[in-house]
């Protein structure tokens, strides 16, 4: 294992969009560790997450071992040629924990010497010390949870850092010399205006990120955001999200990033190996709370609550909450639906032919919002791929 | 045989919630008719939906043995009878076979529109009236005032009202003594030609049609021949009886009786309530009063959201038509929504009742459009042709006027509603007639309004603007020449029929502004820009425009959560697909139902 990643079998400053780049990313494995602590919980969030206020919320440690276990128990190893760490917050666990449960990833599984191992953090959990031991535990790619750097944004999204916090995080970050630097920014917050977006995209861009990731503010169920809105507070306008995400689809191309997913931007050789292999189907392997895997054509999940976890993993057992086999057209119209988020566009596969050919299909390719481009399907207006993906829902198994 | 000195024949007559299934159910659980551990809450309402909502549609009747404090038992028929306005058509047949009537009033409620309309029909039809008020155990029951009333009503005095708690019992002897010493006996001619009168009919599917009939005079008898006066149709007697409320098969129904008859006839509009059946070898020369073809007065489309069901819909509408002979529809053809039938009811509840009917038992997915009463349109040449709905009007060209149907309505409010009444009344065109107290706090108020105006959200403005204490009976009253107009509306430059609208010239901008803003609510996003347009003739009148969807899609996929992501939008299609495709745009159901709905 070393620092440093590229893209396995393909030219490093491979465009991000390229379609050879997808079909390749299908074949890669990769692995996923969930780290559930938060400092708070965010009122958008319904990740599987424990604020450190709430039972649990002082469990890193246990926790750490739990995930070492459910490591030793995997049954199925194969070669990693991406690992994830995600939350939750990665970042409120020590580096060399983190660096524990990459060195038995790597001696269960063996992760390629160029595999992309990525890590989410919070800025305000982010120093130059924290960075360079991530460094040299092995991770190589950092994605910061930035968000905005409108202070009023933030503080209504419920962070508590500031935008020079999440500004001199970054900055460190590159001194440290990861590969890729990552950030994750939230467009259409009810306390946003435009003005504050466009200087958050271009203050993120001035940063020099490698890959940026911008997603418009989504109300999940559950959430103290759903709450709050059905008790009359604003909820956000997707006619202002749309004019938001234009504005930083523009400004990431202007400067040189190449969109290659519906909320995903990158240079050339910087697309995010683990995400793309997802997308087109590639197996991983999950750890951790609520943490879901795809291997053998079946989805299968963990136990979401921490504490039921803990107890199934010390026990000696699987912490396994459910899995679910696809037949063959539904994991045909899974790669279909899901690949149609992707610049590259999806191959026709066996559904796509029924699918332009069915009455939706056709309506969508008319108005312009699909089109066929040789064997594959390629949603123009990515906005829109939702009302696509329902529509390829009208073809049936016989159609195909 | 029972002497016809023995028999009591009576219906009860009450506003819908006043207790009249709970009475009923009383009286049968006190006579013994039916046990405390059969009993169950209305037990003569035999539909799901009469049960639900707690209304009786279809009449019925039951046979109950009372032994009075004299000694003597009396056989006691009780016919049940629907409570709402747009059955009045059942009610006058179950009426015409009684002698009496018990008239129940809610202790706390008082007197309603609808009783009393039902009160003064038993009046005239010459039954003798028990007045009873009811849910005197309730804490906000003033059943001094009610009895008050009741007797200002029918005439006598507050002394002669009964008073019961049908929950409790309190007052059910004294009531059952009532029927037998103050109702008359049947009236007849024992020995004479048979004369029955059908004054309900159902279909069974084992059975064919059932009727229930009251004998006026002679008897009929088990495989007898006997004559269907109005259809002149000759078959014979399959079966005879009576309901206890169980079935009970009898050899004979003498003069004075009340039971049901099975012929085998499979076809009912042969056997038509009002109709009278008599003795095939020795007919009587006299029919009893004539029967009336129900007048459906509300017009709606019915079509299949699947343009596959259409057949079904036909069969299923068929099927119901078997019970309901009320029911009329011919089939009909919208640009909008493809094959359907163009239906008449008896009013609104009626409509939703076969509507509801429809999509449960026969698993329909129906979109109806917004109801129309039928106009008259006079033509230049002269001719007068019927309007059912807003695409029979005929061209301005040819078109001389239109005449709309008017009825005649009478309110009850509390006094200190009067005003509001008024205000409401002349919102919709009324104009007032006769005002009488029914007592200080009481009014009485009668209208003639066109029945557009009320058919819709009239009953509902009625009750929400007197706080619910205002009740409504109306009925038909002629037509008469109005100014009236189609607006049209279209979508995306396409008039959709399905949303037409006849309305009177005054408030017709008011209508297709409401309904063009309801729309553009109702009408989900598009993959273009929608422009609906509210228009007289080629005149627009107003306008709105529904955006161009911009944004449908999640923003953040990751591994673990594609199968979730696939299963929201598989939810998300199912609802898609009660959308109908009218030209390029999807129209949900609701939005079909709008003009309902609307608040002018």
């Amino acid at each position: 294992m070393s620092t440093g990643y590229r893209i396995p079998d393909t030219e490093y400053s491979v465009s991000p969009d390229s379609v050879e780049l997808a079909e390749q990313a299908r074949s890669w494995k990769s692995a996923y560790v969930h780290i559930p602590f938060c400092a708070q919980r965010c009122p958008y969030c319904d990740f599987a997450v424990v604020a450190a206020d709430e039972p649990g919320g002082d469990e890193a440690a246990r926790y750490v071992e739990a995930i070492l276990a459910e490591i030793a128990m995997e049954d199925t190893p194969f070669p990693l040629d991406a690992v994830n760490f995600g939350g939750g917050t990665p970042t409120r666990v020590d580096a060399s924990d983190l660096g524990r449960i990459l060195g038995a990833l790597d001696q269960r599984f063996g992760i390629a010497d160029d595999a992309e191992v990525s890590i989410e953090a919070n800025p305000e959990d982010w120093s130059p010390t924290y960075g360079d031991a991530l460094l040299s535990a092995g991770f190589n790619r950092v994605s910061f949870g930035v968000q905005s750097f409108d202070p009023v944004v933030l503080n209504s999204l419920g962070r508590t850092h500031s935008p020079d916090e999440a500004e001199s995080a970054v900055r460190a970050a590159r001194e440290s010399g990861f590969d890729t630097v990552n950030l994750d920014l939230i467009y259409g917050a009810p306390a946003e205006t435009n003005d504050s977006w466009s200087a958050t995209v271009d203050r993120a861009l001035g940063l020099g990120p490698d890959h940026l990731s911008a997603y418009a503010l989504t109300v999940e169920g559950g959430t103290a955001l759903s709450r709050a809105i059905r008790g009359g507070a604003p909820s956000p306008d997707p006619d202002v999200q749309a004019d938001r995400y234009e504005y930083v689809d523009a400004a990431a191309r202007a400067a040189g990033f190449v969109r290659y997913e519906v909320s995903n931007w990158a240079r050339p050789g910087r697309a995010c190996l683990y995400n793309l292999s997802t997308w087109m189907m590639g197996e991983f392997l999950a750890f951790g709370t609520g943490a879901h895997d795809y291997r053998d054509g079946a989805r299968g999940r963990n136990i979401r609550r921490l504490d039921a976890y803990l107890s199934k993993v010390e026990s000696g057992e699987r912490p396994r909450s459910g899995s679910e086999r696809l037949d063959d057209f539904e994991s045909e119209r899974e790669r279909f639906m899901v690949g149609l988020r992707l610049a590259a566009g999806v191959a026709l596969g066996s559904i796509g032919g029924p699918f332009v050919e069915c009455f939706d299909g056709g309506r969508l390719l008319d108005a312009g919002i699909v089109r066929v481009d040789g064997d594959r399907v390629v949603v123009e207006r990515p906005l829109l791929t939702d009302l696509v993906a329902r529509s390829v829902l009208s073809v049936s198994p016989g159609d195909c | 045989m029972t002497a016809p000195s023995r028999i009591r024949n009576f219906s009860i007559i009450a506003h819908i919630d006043h207790g009249k299934s709970t009475l009923a159910d009383r009286l049968l659980e006190r006579t013994g008719a039916i046990s405390e551990r059969e009993m169950r809450d209305q037990v003569l309402d035999e539909m799901d939906i009469e049960r639900e909502r707690g209304i009786t549609i279809k009449a019925n009747a039951v046979r109950i043995d009372y032994t009075a404090l004299s000694g003597e038992t009396y056989q006691l028929n009780l016919i049940d009878t629907p409570g709402h306005v747009d059955f009045s058509y059942e009610v006058s047949r179950s009426l015409e076979a009684c002698e009496g009537a018990l008239l129940v009033v809610d202790a706390s409620q008082g007197v309603e529109a609808q009783t009393l309309a039902n009160a003064y029909l038993a009046i005239e039809e010459g039954l003798e009236v028990i007045p009873v008020v009811n849910k005197i155990d309730l804490p906000a029951a003033d059943p001094d005032r009610a009895a008050e009333e009741l007797a200002s009503v029918l005439g006598g005095s507050a002394d002669e009202v009964i008073r019961v708690s049908a929950k409790t019992g309190i007052g059910i002897d004294e009531l059952l003594e009532a029927i037998v010493e103050r109702l008359p006996e049947p009236e007849g001619n024992s020995k004479g030609p048979l004369r029955a009168l059908v004054f309900d009919s159902f279909y069974d599917t084992y059975r064919g049609v059932v009727s229930h009939i009251r004998v006026v005079d002679g008897s009929i008898a088990k495989r007898e021949a006997v004559r269907f006066m109005a259809t002149h149709l000759d078959v014979e007697v399959d079966e005879l009886g009576i309901r206890r409320p169980a079935g009970e098969v009898v050899d004979r129904l003498e003069a004075g009786e009340v039971g049901y008859l099975i012929t085998g006839v499979k076809e009912i509009d042969l056997i038509r309530v009002g109709d009278t059946v008599t003795d095939t070898d020795d007919p009587t020369p006299v029919a009893l009063p004539g029967y009336q073809e129900p007048k459906p007065m509300v017009f709606s489309g019915l079509f299949p959201t699947d343009g596959d069901d259409f057949e079904r819909l036909r069969e299923a509408l068929e099927k119901l038509r078997l019970n309901d002979s009320s029911l009329v529809y011919q089939a009909e053809t919208s640009r909008a929504l493809g094959f359907g039938f163009r239906v008449g009811f008896l009013g609104l509840l009626h409509m939703e009742i076969v509507r509801e009917r429809l999509e449960r038992e026969y698993g329909l997915d129906l979109v109806a459009t917004a109801p129309s009463v039928a106009y008259l349109a006079n033509l230049a040449s002269g001719e007068q042709v019927p309007v059912r709905s807003p695409q029979d009007l005929p061209d301005a060209s040819v078109l001389e006027s239109i005449e709309e149907p008017y009825v005649k309505v009478m309110i009850i409010t509390p006094s200190e509603y009067i005003g509001t009444v008024m205000e409401l009344v002349q919102q919709r065109r009324g104009t007032m007639g006769e005002m009488t107290y029914l007592s200080p706090e009481r009014a009485e108020i009668h209208y003639r309004v066109p029945l557009a105006e009320i058919v819709f959200d009239f009953f509902d403005q009625l009750k929400s603007r007197t706080r619910g204490y205002a009740s409504l009976d109306y009925e038909p009253d002629g037509y008469q020449v109005s100014e009236l107009v189609r607006v049209n509306i279209l979508l995306n430059g396409i008039p959709v029929d399905a949303f037409s609208t006849i309305v009177h010239r005054d408030k017709a901008y008011t209508y297709g502004k409401a309904m063009v803003n309801r729309l553009r609510e109702l009408i989900p996003r598009q993959l273009f820009d929608v422009p609906i347009q509210a228009a007289i003739g080629t005149r627009i009148i107003s306008r709105e425009t529904i955006k161009a969807k911009r944004k449908d899609v999640t923003a953040k996929c990751y591994g673990g959560d594609i199968t979730r992501k696939r299963k929201l939008l598989e939810r998300q299609k199912e609802g898609k697909r009660r959308m109908k495709m009218v030209g390029q745009v999807e129209v949900p159901q609701e939005a079909f139902v709008a003009a309902l709905k609307l608040e002018t």
